[in-house]
């Protein structure tokens, strides 16, 4: 039974970073470094809660969770994609602005009930021991974490839109040469991005804490930046990161209830120890990082240049 | 370069003497805030907002704030940014203030301060702090009569004297009705993260704990254990409305007597620096409502409440058996407030371990 409890945890856990890490790896792929993830996050939590807690219903709080992510990140694809701006710089910016904005939009916010979002019970399936709980009686944002992993996938390294998308990332010199409209493309990677932070920061305050305060997003859209280099740009990467580095958040703290004389501020830093050893380990084999990493991200990209 | 430093200096001065020439001008007293948080953090800082506003009506003085303060190097330009601006006493609320204060401090011998929950004073510096463990104990006093499964949570922030006496208040309180109680710990190492606070209140009920208390400041815990059936403790404010039907009573910081008591003695010339720590009895720590218990346990709180304020009760008294089995407060022996203020051990009972800081 503990067993499950814990599993259960551990999934609600996971979802908003995977969610935010499947959008910023579609952006980095088309050669965008977002760093504004913490930002959009907040924005998008912001905007699901403001939306969920006025009309009552968690769908539109969804919904506009998605589109404030999405709206937010036009402002660093402006910046960056025309007028050039520095990506690092920017980003940072994009987060420092966004917990400042919905600091503001929430400020009456705070303590208010939220709405949670239900779970979708699958019948039948959700019956069976132990799984069915798990993966068929859950909210709607785990299916379409895991869906929007697999579409991303699938997107990626089997269309041939995928694979422009990945050209605009690796050279986008050559892409333009082929007459690639390298800005549109990229505009188009970050909005996305934009939307998977904003169902994140939805999913953190609809389903994770039904409620707004300050700063929710408490340093997890970091994480996700993380786990797109601890996954090196694959797909299926950041699932199973994001699910490991959820295991040990969770973990650390079943521990501690256990009584498993650990300190604790070595469990709470479990997690980031963890990332900082694989990130090791994968930098250890030159090729396989060299192969994944995008050439041109960070870079910007000026057509007349 | 020197050029340079000379003006800036000589404009610094310049300006420096205006603002104190425009401060002994006026008569009335300006009270001025340094929060660490925002002003509507719907917690700690909130709550010394609304004495400060309490504090405006009541005296019908001036006041200012400064909020989102960051402990580190930038409290002591905000502290001082205070001190330049004609505040005639300045609360510096959050304990990592306690260096930029003294600093500043010295700059200003004119200027009052007041720095919460520190422990460090000087002639125009004086420190106070709440009594927060007398609460707890009322608590873990309810907690220990409601609880079935005999076991207690507790959502830790950082393992600071002033946690380990609510801990360790909280299973003294509960062991004045059940012996047998545990107090499950969990430290969250964080003061707000709803996420992280939300998974360790999960975390403790998956493992049998049928009532919660916390010291960290979101009402996220409070949520959870509304969703999960179980009845818990607000912190710092009323968290009602996160669990009309969870919330036992909480334990809710009102500053403004202090404040009021303070600015008045700035106004008749009597403020003296000081260390207050003042509790139940003295209206800085109240309770919200006892609800959601049946009537006997309520009684009991009220009564308990009640001994608290009239002092018969002292929640650290003997006897006291540490969490390794070793005595620590002999029968009848009360431990004293510096004893308190750097209390590093947790008592028989709870469960968890106490990192060592060092």
């Amino acid at each position: 039974m503990i067993v499950e409890a814990i599993l259960l945890t551990i999934i609600t856990a996971s979802t908003p970073l995977v969610l935010a890490a499947i959008g910023e790896l579609v952006c980095e792929r088309a050669g965008v470094l977002n760093l504004g993830v913490e930002g959009m996050m907040v924005m998008g939590a912001v905007g699901a809660f403001t939306a969920a807690h006025a009309t009552g219903s968690p769908w539109i709080g969804m919904m506009a969770g998605m589109i404030t992510g999405a709206v937010f990140s036009l402002l660093f694809g402006f910046l960056t994609l025309t007028l050039v701006a520095n990506q690092v710089a920017t980003g940072l910016a994009l987060t420092i602005l966004g917990q400042g904005l919905s600091a503001m939009i929430g400020e009456g916010l705070v303590g208010r009930p939220g709405v949670k979002m239900p779970s979708l019970d699958i019948p039948v399936l959700s019956d069976i021991p132990v799984i069915g709980p798990l993966l068929f009686d859950q909210d709607i944002f785990f299916y379409l974490s895991i869906a929007i992993v697999a579409g991303v996938s699938w997107f990626l390294f089997k269309t041939r839109r995928g694979l422009v998308l990945r050209s605009v990332g690796d050279n986008h010199a050559s892409a333009h040469a082929l007459g690639i409209n390298v800005i549109g493309i990229r505009y188009l990677a970050v909005m996305f991005g934009g939307a998977c932070a904003g169902l994140a920061g939805a999913q953190l305050s609809l389903v994770y804490t039904p409620q707004w305060s300050e700063n929710m997003a408490a340093g997890r859209g970091w994480i996700a930046l993380a786990l797109v280099v601890f996954a090196s740009w694959r797909p299926l990467g950041v699932l199973v990161g994001g699910y490991l580095f959820g295991a040990v958040t969770i973990g650390q703290l079943h521990a501690q209830a256990f009584g498993i004389a650990v300190p604790s501020q070595f469990l709470s830093a479990l997690p980031y120890v963890v990332t900082v050893l694989v990130l090791v380990i994968i930098s250890q084999n030159r090729r396989m990082t060299l192969i994944n990493t995008p050439a041109s991200l960070g870079k910007s990209f000026v057509p007349d240049r | 370069m020197k050029t340079l430093n000379f003006a800036l200096a000589a404009s610094a001065a310049i300006i420096a003497g205006l603002y104190a020439t425009g401060a002994s001008a006026q008569e009335d007293v300006k009270a001025c805030f340094v929060y660490v948080g925002s002003a509507t953090d719907g917690g700690w800082t909130q709550a010394h907002d609304i004495a400060r506003q309490e504090l405006e009506a009541t005296l019908d003085i001036e006041t200012a704030y400064i909020e989102n303060v960051p402990e580190g190097p930038d409290a002591e330009r905000a502290i001082e940014r205070m001190a330049r601006s004609g505040c005639t006493i300045v609360f510096t609320t959050s304990f990592g203030f306690m260096e930029p204060t003294l600093k500043v401090a010295a700059k200003y011998p004119d200027v009052k301060f007041e720095h919460a929950t520190g422990f460090k004073t000087a002639d125009n510096v004086a420190t106070y702090n709440s009594r927060f463990y007398e609460g707890r104990y009322i608590s873990g006093v309810i907690a220990g009569s409601i609880s079935e499964s005999g076991i207690g949570g507790y959502i830790g922030s950082f393992p600071i004297p002033e946690v380990v006496m609510g801990i360790d208040a909280f299973q003294l309180g509960a062991q004045s009705v059940n012996p047998d109680f545990k107090t499950k710990v969990v430290w969250a190492n964080t003061w707000f993260d709803p996420g992280r606070e939300a998974d360790a209140a999960k975390a403790l009920i998956d493992q049998g704990v049928d009532v919660l208390a916390q010291h960290t400041d979101t009402t996220a815990p409070m949520q959870i254990a509304a969703e999960r059936g179980i009845k818990a403790f607000g912190q710092a404010s009323d968290m009602i409305e996160a669990g009309p039907e969870t919330q036992l009573t909480a334990i809710i910081d009102t500053w403004a007597p202090y404040y009021i008591k303070r600015v008045e003695a700035v106004q008749n010339g009597t403020w003296e620096s000081e260390q207050s720590w003042d509790g139940l009895k003295d209206g800085i720590l109240t309770m919200a409502p006892y609800t959601n218990m049946p009537d006997d346990v309520k009684k009991l709180a009220e009564e308990t409440e009640a001994k608290i304020i009239s002092g018969e009760l002292k929640p650290f008294t003997g006897p006291v058996t540490l969490q390794d089995g070793t005595p620590w407060l002999a029968e009848g022996e009360e431990a004293d407030d510096g004893t308190l203020l750097g209390l590093n051990v947790l008592v028989e009972g709870v469960e968890g371990s106490l990192p060592k800081s060092e």
